[in-house]
């Protein structure tokens, strides 16, 4: 039995420890928000984080998640509230979409580290992430966005509404 | 199968102009449904009529548009709900999508099945979505008009509600929804006046952003059902193998594997979980019969294609005398141009979801070939088209390879459910989906051109060998003519260039690799072939490359419009710094034209960067331009990355590449500002797809000429074998 904690949620698995964090999430824990895309840490559709970090779990074994805090796609927030999930809507990244949780769950990361990436910082941090729609100029956008939704209103403050808007929600 | 799919796809042939009659029914919800009949054939137009329902309208206002065409990345979703609710007069925030069921209803309104491809979704679709709006609209309309006893003519809508001008009485869609079910349609509805539409030429955000998001879209690998197994399977792993024997002793030790099957593509290793399943067919040994291809390789086939070549073709073009003015042309080359086999690598792997039982099979899967699956599907269960259901999930990619003539991936899932009497999913992994054939065939072209005393061209010899993707399907009847595939000769045969002397030949060549339309199709190589060769002969006859463009389309407008508009936006002509390069393309497919500089460096190792690319799109009257920058920058990159990087090699009857480490993708850091321009105007609505990738490679290429002097006359570009 391997247990830790999935989106805030305490989960135990009864399967081989050396099974892969990813099939886990999708096939045990009916995760499918994180994506299978090339089960060699290529592409970066499986991104997620494992104690904050972003890992590839299509080759995480599930026993590096013991006892440690995972988060998907699903529990980056309830409401696409999170900057990045703000971004991606004004700026509507996604073409098939199926590459974009694991680019915005690698961004989060890179927003959590760096506050105001530089392009070259943006490359370093989604350089591992293959879109096939080729949407990197909008995730770019989308990223240095984000960077600016999250100067305007850091995690956990309340909106803070700006000269002639009605709120901060936009 | 093939033969009943030809009488279908003939019946609807091309071209043909549909009447159209209006039919309501109430919806369960007891909303308001109103949709089209449409007769089956022109033949049958008298008598058959086929039910057709695009939108229903709920007493909650929400407007649920239902698609016909799969969603694949290229915003479908949003371009066709858009038209409907235009002419519907919506409140765009209560629309909604739904992907449509199965039927011959919602088949393609050109190519009478039910599919996604060729760029045709929103072009094709355009008319019929319009009215749909407009006679819902109208009924709405009619039902307000009744129950304030006024003319309908006195009314007008606006933003999901209907208005009386006169009292400024107002009343919702949604209120009137049941009202207008029970009413008797419109012999005729008005369209609107194209300068009238609100949404129509607008960038309205997409309507599947959010749950592309969130994780909560489900793609074909993330369906579910109750009991369902995953099934992973071992294929050949040369094309047309056949399974002797196998040994599944040490999978079925496998913690998880339930069952092993054999099917007609080989040994099926069906478990609890992807995981599983996959480690079970890891550990099953298997005994092929490897067959004919068995010491097939790129090196022989190329040996073979260039032998062809030399031969006499099949004349796809033949304008002028182009030989004879080889003959006396003042100055002229010759030159080869190749190109490899490329897998579609979207990014979801191929799957598909079976629940299959007695008298009937529901099927999971993101396609792009519904009626055909359907068909293959019932012909494996042994049941009724009829009794196949298709549910069409999201696409993680398309780019052709969910569009197989022969339903590869549908017709191997039902197999395997049929044989495992159980719901299963099958998964293809990365290495299966990149093996598993489809692919844009190899291309090997011969080239001879001639320039005149003034140094312009006037004469250009082609020779094109390579596998057709139409012969042997059931599109072959009604596309092919004379043994000549337009896909293989697309884009060569229909140059725009006004030259007096054009001779075209195509050389079909057969073996076991299945080939497959690829993100704009026989334009990948066609294009790159043409627009290099062109550079070659401007600069044999010491012309600059957009010189001998504008004179050889002086009289193709659309074509020069792109070419000059691209060559102003990208500066042509002006300084760049030392290394650097500017490199230009010009093509027409799928009814849109598009031009593309590109400007690129090469450093000393022959590491290629592209800087900058800009490209310009004539696509007609369009629908959303925010979707359009998007598909043409993305189009963009998917030509770069097959001119970069991408080919599938052939070493004893295997395929040499098997992921991403050695088949890559254009990634992030390597991605260049790509400047993109929408020409507006009113002409015929073109596609959008595909139409962006076919310049992409040889603006790149004739851009490494200007910087390094150097030919690429093969793809991918590898500089160490640059002329």
């Amino acid at each position: 039995m391997i247990s830790f904690i999935v989106n805030k949620r305490r989960v135990s698995v009864d399967v081989d420890p050396a099974t892969p964090l990813l099939w886990v999430l999708r096939d045990n824990l009916g995760l499918t928000g994180t994506k299978y895309g090339c089960g060699m840490a290529q592409c970066g559709a499986c991104t997620v984080h494992i104690g904050g970090q972003a890992v590839r779990s299509c080759v995480a074994p599930v026993s590096r998640a013991a006892g440690k805090e995972v988060t998907t796609i699903e529990g980056l927030s309830p409401d696409l509230s999170h900057p990045l999930q703000r971004a991606w809507l004004e700026i509507d990244v996604p073409q098939c979409g199926y590459c974009q949780s694991g680019q915005i769950m690698s961004a989060a990361v890179l927003l959590k580290e760096i506050p105001h990436p530089s392009d070259d910082d943006i490359d370093q941090a989604l350089t591992g992430n293959i879109c096939r729609c080729g949407t990197y100029p909008r995730i770019r956008r989308a990223v240095h966005r984000a960077a600016e939704m999250m100067a305007e209103r850091p995690p956990g403050a309340k909106p803070r509404p700006k000269p002639g808007t009605a709120g901060g929600e936009p | 199968m093939t033969r009943r799919l030809e009488s279908q796809v003939l019946d609807c042939a091309p071209g043909m102009r549909r009447r159209e009659f209006l039919k309501l029914s109430v919806a369960a919800s007891g909303g308001l449904l109103i949709g089209f009949y449409f007769p089956a054939s022109a033949a049958a137009a008298a008598e058959t009529f086929a039910p057709n329902a695009f939108v229903r309208i709920g007493k909650d206002e929400l407007v649920t548009v239902i698609v016909n065409h799969s969603e694949m990345g290229q915003g479908v979703y949003t371009a066709l709900p858009m038209i409907l609710a235009d002419e519907l007069d919506a409140d765009w925030n209560k629309v909604r999508f739904e992907p449509a069921p199965v039927d011959p209803a919602y088949n393609h309104p050109v190519f009478g099945i039910q599919m996604t491809g060729g760029s045709t979704s929103t072009w094709s679709s355009f008319e019929q979505f319009r009215k749909a709006g407009a006679a819902a609209r109208a009924l709405l309309v009619m039902a307000a008009a009744q129950q304030w006893s006024v003319e309908p003519g006195s009314c007008r809508t606006e933003n999901g509600s209907v208005v009386h001008a006169g009292s400024g009485r107002r009343a919702s869609y949604g209120s009137l929804a049941e009202k207008a079910a029970g009413l008797k349609p419109p012999a005729q509805v008005a369209l609107k006046d194209p300068k009238d539409f609100k949404f129509i030429g607008k960038p309205l955000k997409r309507l599947d952003t959010a749950e592309k998001t969130n994780g909560k879209g489900i793609f074909g690998i993330d369906v579910k059902m109750p009991g369902m197994l995953t099934a992973v399977v071992a294929r050949a792993p040369v094309f047309g193998a056949k399974v002797k024997s196998f040994n599944a002793d040490k999978t079925k030790a496998v913690a998880g594997v339930r069952k092993v099957v054999q099917v007609p593509s080989g040994v099926a290793v069906v478990a609890e979980g992807f995981w599983a399943a996959k480690r079970g067919r890891d550990a099953l040994q298997v005994d092929w019969d490897l067959g004919p291809m068995a010491d097939f390789s790129t090196e022989s086939q190329r040996k073979q294609y260039a032998e062809l070549a030399r031969q006499e073709g099949l004349a796809a073009k033949k304008a002028g005398d182009a030989g004879g003015a080889l003959a006396s042309a003042a100055n002229k080359i010759e030159a080869v141009y190749e190109v490899p086999y490329l897998s579609h690598a979207m990014m979801e792997p191929l799957n598909c979801a079976v629940d299959l039982r007695g008298d009937r099979c529901e099927i999971w899967t993101g396609t792009q070939f519904q009626t055909i699956d359907r068909m293959a599907a019932a012909e494996v269960a042994g049941l009724k088209p009829e009794q196949v259901r298709i549910h069409t999930t999201l696409l993680g990619g398309g780019f052709g390879r969910r569009a197989c003539p022969e339903s590869d991936f549908v017709r191997e899932a039902v197999q395997v459910a049929k044989a495992a009497g159980a719901p299963v999913k099958v998964i293809w992994t990365r290495e299966d989906d990149m093996h598993g054939g489809w692919y844009r065939p190899m291309y090997y072209h011969t080239l001879q051109g001639g320039v005149d005393a003034q140094g312009y061209p006037v004469t250009w010899v082609q020779h094109i060998v390579g596998q057709s993707i139409m012969a042997d399907t059931p599109f072959a009847k009604m596309m092919m003519k004379d043994g000549i595939d337009p896909t293989s000769v697309e884009g060569a045969a229909d140059m725009a260039y006004a030259l007096p002397n054009l001779q075209v030949e195509y050389h079909p060549t057969k073996n076991a690799v299945p080939p497959l339309w690829w993100r704009s199709v026989g334009h990948t190589h066609n294009a790159f072939v043409k627009e290099c060769f062109l550079d070659e002969l401007a600069a044999l006859g010491g012309k600059d490359p957009l010189d001998v463009r504008r004179k050889l389309l002086a009289k193709a407008p659309r074509d020069l419009g792109v070419l000059e508009l691209a060559a102003e936006k990208a500066g042509w002509g002006k300084p760049l710094p030392a290394g650097r390069g500017r490199g230009l393309a010009v093509h027409a497919s799928f009814e849109s034209f598009n031009a593309q500089v590109a400007e690129v460096s090469v450093d000393k190792d022959g590491k290629v960067r592209v800087h900058r690319m800009v490209s310009v799109m004539d696509c007609g009257t369009y629908v959303n331009p925010g979707i359009i920058e998007a598909q043409v920058q993305g189009a963009a990159i998917f030509g770069l990355t097959a001119a970069l990087y991408d080919e599938l090699t052939f070493a004893n009857g295997r395929v040499q590449q098997s992921n991403f480490h050695d088949y890559p993708m254009l990634r992030m850091n390597e991605t260049p500002e790509i400047e993109v321009h929408v020409v507006k105007n009113t002409e015929k609505s073109g596609g959008i797809g595909e139409p962006g990738v076919p310049c992409a490679a040889p603006a790149v290429c004739n851009a490494i000429f200007a910087a390094t002097g150097k030919r690429i006359r093969k793809l991918p570009i590898r500089m160490n074998e640059a002329a």
